[in-house]
């Protein structure tokens, strides 16, 4: 299988857009913003459904990113 | 009793991928007789190969049979899996394109090789070097746990010599496919290994929910004490900093490990690993509604279920998953799921095997050993040492008991953290002096060490600073004195005289 001719082209890396990169870390070490039963969604505590849904976001800011520098 | 309808299916998956693993030998054939062929599959992998690969690599049998089993015995704390799996996708697409484009152009193998070159200091890549392959070692062991568990939960005796003749066996065939595919086998059995694991896992959040009416009903069957984190007293950060120190520190350890590197150095391009970093957080889904699968086995209550007591007994926590599974899914099912866990198991075993072959080759063989070696014997030592680390491995899981297994693989990522100032800071600067990155290597190296065995091998550590206790995860806390030591000594080496002119690598080469 031969590459793409792109394939090898470097990313122009746009600084502010990977500033973004950094949300992700603080939103899931802020422990005590997170760490409770209320508000619920579909019977699922915040503590949990709010780490699940940090995974969803951190990978769309990553394909943000990888949008803006490709 | 052994359960025969889901060892038949068990056996069949297993043959299935015994197969695969022979003929992958012939896929986007190479030059097996080279390095980067047997054990880089020739840097050709594309986007979705990649994904299976880096997937199926890291999360692991293991992974699958202890974090819910750590949800089920402690609770909330356990859930730290999650915020471990959001933090390593911007560090994969920030930090490691830059070593996949200095590795391609310069031909290295390892992060040893990457050390060796930027700093020309060999001491220093033998520091790296031997923490890679002392850090996966017991990983691999553990691996090995992942199919004990499923075994014995068919009915399958494995206490003695005879009950460890499977194991025995699986290990067999796993060192023979290694041996004559390389790391083709790996990647071509982590899509069976991966269809299988999403057939497993969607089964379980979406039968047992029902099973128990809903997810609000399985929370509400959660005693309260494991729920949540527990609230830190007063003058202490408590739970909230362990949590927060054990996810940061283990996401930043994860792709030091030689087979993390493994991965990524044999895709087709810098640019596969960006997309990775984007596309691979769909299995950070899958690992956090598995955590959720130790909840499960709370609510639906298998401890108390006098059918899975011998069960537990044998393997502790870790029997709640394949308990779970016997008391819900019929047995063909258990047969697939489990079949799935050890296949999950001989993925990761094989990849961090090649790993550390091509570490041991590349960095002790080839640099202290016997440096005229050809091409063809560099290959052929790397084929001999996989064998060798995998015998090393099932001898480890028989001669030591379990808790020592688990001890070293958590001070294997306290170890293995201690190689990121000179493989993540190496590839941003070249300030730092290699001897200085040797001794804060060092110092950090002791002292989480001692730290672990201090707290008898938990993985936390109560530091106290300015009259707060903050409890830390080891491996976080020895790497910020290792960081300090080494830029502090960088300063005053390269005052006296610099190392600098030894990198063979250019700016270019990071792009």
């Amino acid at each position: 299988m031969s590459a793409r001719p792109d394939e090898h082209l470097p990313a122009r890396p746009v600084a502010w857009a990977r500033l973004l990169l950094l949300i992700p870390f603080i939103a899931v070490l802020w422990v005590p913003f997170y760490n409770g039963v209320e508000p619920t969604w579909a019977g699922i505590p915040f503590f949990y459904w709010y780490q699940l849904l940090w995974i969803i976001l951190s990978a769309a800011i990553i394909a943000f990113v990888y949008r803006l520098e490709h | 009793m052994i359960n025969w309808t889901a060892l038949i299916v068990f056996v069949l998956l297993f043959g299935l991928v015994t197969w695969i693993g022979f003929i992958a030998a012939h896929w986007r054939r190479g030059d097996l007789t080279m390095l980067h062929e047997w054990g880089l599959g020739g840097r050709r992998f594309g986007t979705i190969v990649t994904w299976f690969l880096i997937g199926g690599d890291l999360y692991t049998a293991y992974t699958f049979i202890a974090v819910p089993a750590l949800m089920f015995g402690a609770g909330a704390i356990g859930f730290f899996a999650v915020p471990y799996t959001v933090m390593i996708y911007p560090i994969l697409y920030i930090v490691f394109p830059r070593l996949w484009s200095v590795a391609h152009k310069h031909g290295y193998v390892t992060s040893a090789d990457f050390v060796r070159g930027r700093f020309g200091n060999r001491w220093l890549a033998l520091a790296i070097a031997c923490t890679g392959i002392l850090a996966t070692m017991p990983y691999i062991a553990l691996q090995l746990v992942g199919i004990q568990v499923v075994l014995g939960a068919m009915g399958i005796e494995t206490g003695g010599l005879s009950g460890d003749l499977p194991l025995i066996i699986a290990f067999v065939i796993l060192a023979a496919f290694t041996y004559t595919s390389g790391l083709r086998a790996p990647a071509m059995i982590a899509i069976v290994k991966d269809l299988l694991i999403y057939i497993t896992v969607i089964a379980a959040i979406i039968v047992v929910p029902l099973h128990l009416g809903g997810y609000g009903k399985m929370f509400a069957a959660i005693p309260p004490a494991k729920l949540l984190l527990a609230p830190p007293p007063a003058g202490s950060l408590g739970s909230f900093s362990a949590y927060a120190t054990l996810a940061l520190g283990s996401a930043l350890a994860l792709f030091l490990y030689p087979h993390s590197i493994t991965g990524i150095l044999s895709s087709s391009s810098a640019r596969v690993v960006r997309r990775n970093a984007a596309a691979l957080p769909a299995y950070s889904l899958m690992l956090g509604l598995l955590a959720l699968v130790g909840f499960m086995a709370i609510a639906v209550g298998v401890q108390s279920m006098p059918e899975f007591a011998a069960g537990f007994k044998s393997y502790s926590n870790n029997f709640a998953v394949p308990a779970l599974f016997l008391a819900i899914f019929p047995s063909w099912f258990v047969g697939v799921a489990f079949a799935a866990i050890a296949i999950g198991a001989l993925v990761p075993a094989a990849i961090m095997s090649i790993a550390t072959a091509n570490t041991f080759t590349r960095n002790i063989y080839r640099e202290f050993i016997n440096p005229a070696c050809t091409n063809a014997q560099e290959s052929q030592m790397a084929k001999i040492v996989s064998l060798v680390i995998k015998a090393g491995a099932l001898v480890f899981i028989f001669a030591i008991p379990f808790q020592f297994a688990l001890y070293l693989q958590l001070l294997g990522g306290v170890w293995i953290i201690q190689t990121l100032p000179a493989v993540i800071l190496g590839l941003y600067t070249r300030m730092l002096n290699g001897w200085a990155l040797l001794i804060g290597w060092a110092c950090g190296f002791c002292l989480g060490t001692w730290m672990a065995a201090s707290v008898n091998f938990a993985p936390v550590y109560p530091l106290h600073i300015f009259g707060t206790t903050v409890p830390c995860y080891i491996a976080l806390a020895s790497l910020v004195v290792n960081v300090v030591v080494a830029l502090v000594l960088s300063l005053a080496l390269n005052a006296v005289s610099s190392d600098r002119h030894k990198d063979v690598t250019v700016a270019g080469d990071y792009a």
